[in-house]
């Protein structure tokens, strides 16, 4: 599945210093679909290259990191239980920085 | 895939609570609201008018400085003050005010933010620097000092540059884009160290009234989330692909100070933004808290005077820029940090001395005095 995936808020040190990621992501042998809770995974195993820590704190993202899914905040569409189609622009943006 | 259902959910089957009309963008914090973007424009505008104008923050007229670092927080800030003045006559002649603390790689990108952000909203810039202030730079002071406690140098110098800043720009006041995690981060900050004078000031909207500049917060009851998200898609006039408010698309600087990793506000800020998680009102339920806390009538507060060397206001002989700009000078980077805070008490710092660095002996700038 071909995705975009941008990333802000200084997360984007994480990835190379790289802001927009266009992906093809796999799924799962046997699902249809790609969750959010895939999609985090796919990240942080191929594109975070170092301190994932900064990223995700579990299977989430960690508290202070805002993810919207089309311009759209991902707590509206369920988080982690959001459904992915093509050409969705998934965006991450850190709030964890001085104003 | 099931497309049609898919899509009918994703799509939202419900609309935006407040008109009714358009997809839902953003989930509230603060109320839980689901909103599409337009009145989210509205609500955040609206509401910072309000707390402005419920707050008697300003009076037509007024020269205002905004304490702008480039961040996200300083730009939205910057943005809405300058629209709103316009939009309901506030009178107000704005300034925007940056701090250069010398900080190579992060404040000299964020400053190059600021210089476009006085073009962008027509604001004039004034920038004040730590060296010319102080003969140090954050990178010097950090050389001599290490890693910890440099934030604790950083925001006293800072606080005394911006009101040298607003000094100089004479104008009537300061406004900052402390939003309301930033206090909630501070009551929390102020309770974990016992420190009951600050305790009992941090809530307040505005400070330092009885001080050289007062300073106003009218982000206090705005959530960063929205600060970062508030969005605005017919934008004209911000056409930077930064997020800023990522929908309004404004531009702003957004890195992490490298020196900042070790400070002890992060271990606040993390427990805080847990606690969102779970409970989205808890950041504004610990705000009104720290507002009703009463100090005990027993308790001993410290008094305001002047600084014996430079005449800025403080609770001791010598002011915390002083002291601490002395403990650099003299070779003893612990003077001012952790419990011998008063100058009387130098000559347990003696053993320290022979920590000195040798050579480090810039010849110490006097704060000056401020023509008030």
């Amino acid at each position: 599945m071909h995705l975009t995936l941008e990333f802000g808020g200084g997360l984007e040190l994480l990835c190379d210093s790289v802001k927009i990621h266009n992906v093809d992501v796999e799924l799962k042998k046997g699902l249809e679909k790609l969750t959010m809770k895939d999609l985090l995974a796919w990240v942080r195993t191929n594109l975070i290259k170092e301190r994932p820590e900064m990223f995700m704190k579990g299977d989430t993202v960690r508290p202070g990191v805002l993810v919207l899914v089309n311009d759209c905040d991902w707590e509206l569409s369920g988080q982690l239980e959001t459904t992915l189609q093509e050409k969705d622009v998934v965006v991450f943006i850190s709030t964890l920085h001085g104003g | 895939m099931e497309e049609g259902n898919t899509i009918a959910k994703r799509a939202g089957s419900r609309l935006c609570c407040l008109c009714n009309e358009r997809k839902p963008a953003l989930k509230r914090p603060k109320t839980l609201e689901q909103i599409c973007r337009d009145c989210f424009y509205n609500v955040f505008e609206e509401e910072i008018h309000q707390v402005i104008v419920g707050n008697h923050l300003f009076k037509a007229g007024e020269r205002v400085a905004i304490g702008a670092s480039g961040g996200k927080d300083s730009t939205v800030l910057a943005y809405v003050m300058s629209e709103l003045n316009r939009r309901h006559n506030y009178g107000l002649d704005l300034f925007l005010l940056s701090v250069d603390e010398g900080i190579t790689g992060y404040r000299d990108d964020s400053l190059e933010t600021v210089k476009r952000n006085e073009v962008q909203y027509g604001l004039p810039l004034k920038i004040v620097s730590y060296k010319d202030l102080y003969g140090w730079t954050m990178d010097e002071i950090v050389k001599v000092i290490g890693l910890k406690n440099n934030c604790t140098f950083c925001g006293v110098f800072r606080r005394q540059a911006l009101d040298r800043g607003a000094a100089y720009l004479k104008v009537d006041k300061l406004v900052t884009g402390h939003n309301a995690d930033d206090i909630a981060e501070t009551v929390l900050l102020n309770i974990l160290r016992g420190d009951v004078a600050r305790l009992s000031r941090c809530t307040s909207i505005t400070t330092g009234e009885d001080g050289p500049i007062p300073r106003c917060k009218p982000f206090k009851y705005t959530y960063e989330k929205e600060i970062v998200i508030y969005p605005c898609s017919d934008c004209k006039i911000f056409n930077q692909n930064h997020t800023y408010a990522y929908f309004k698309k404004l531009d702003y600087f957004s890195t992490e100070c490298i020196y900042s990793p070790n400070a002890y506000r992060g271990f606040a800020r993390e427990f805080i933004k847990d606690l969102e998680r779970m409970r989205p009102r808890a950041i504004v339920d610990i705000i009104k808290s720290g507002e009703n806390f009463r100090i005990s009538t027993s308790t001993k507060m410290p008094e305001q005077g002047t600084c014996e060397r430079c005449g800025y206001i403080s609770s001791q002989k010598w002011c915390k820029a002083c002291v601490l700009l002395e403990g650099l000078n003299r070779g003893l980077p612990k003077l001012g940090i952790g419990r011998s805070r008063f100058l009387e008490n130098s000559n347990d710092n003696r053993k320290e001395a022979k920590r000195n660095d040798g050579d480090r002996s810039i010849e110490s700038k006097q704060c000056g005095s401020l023509d008030f």
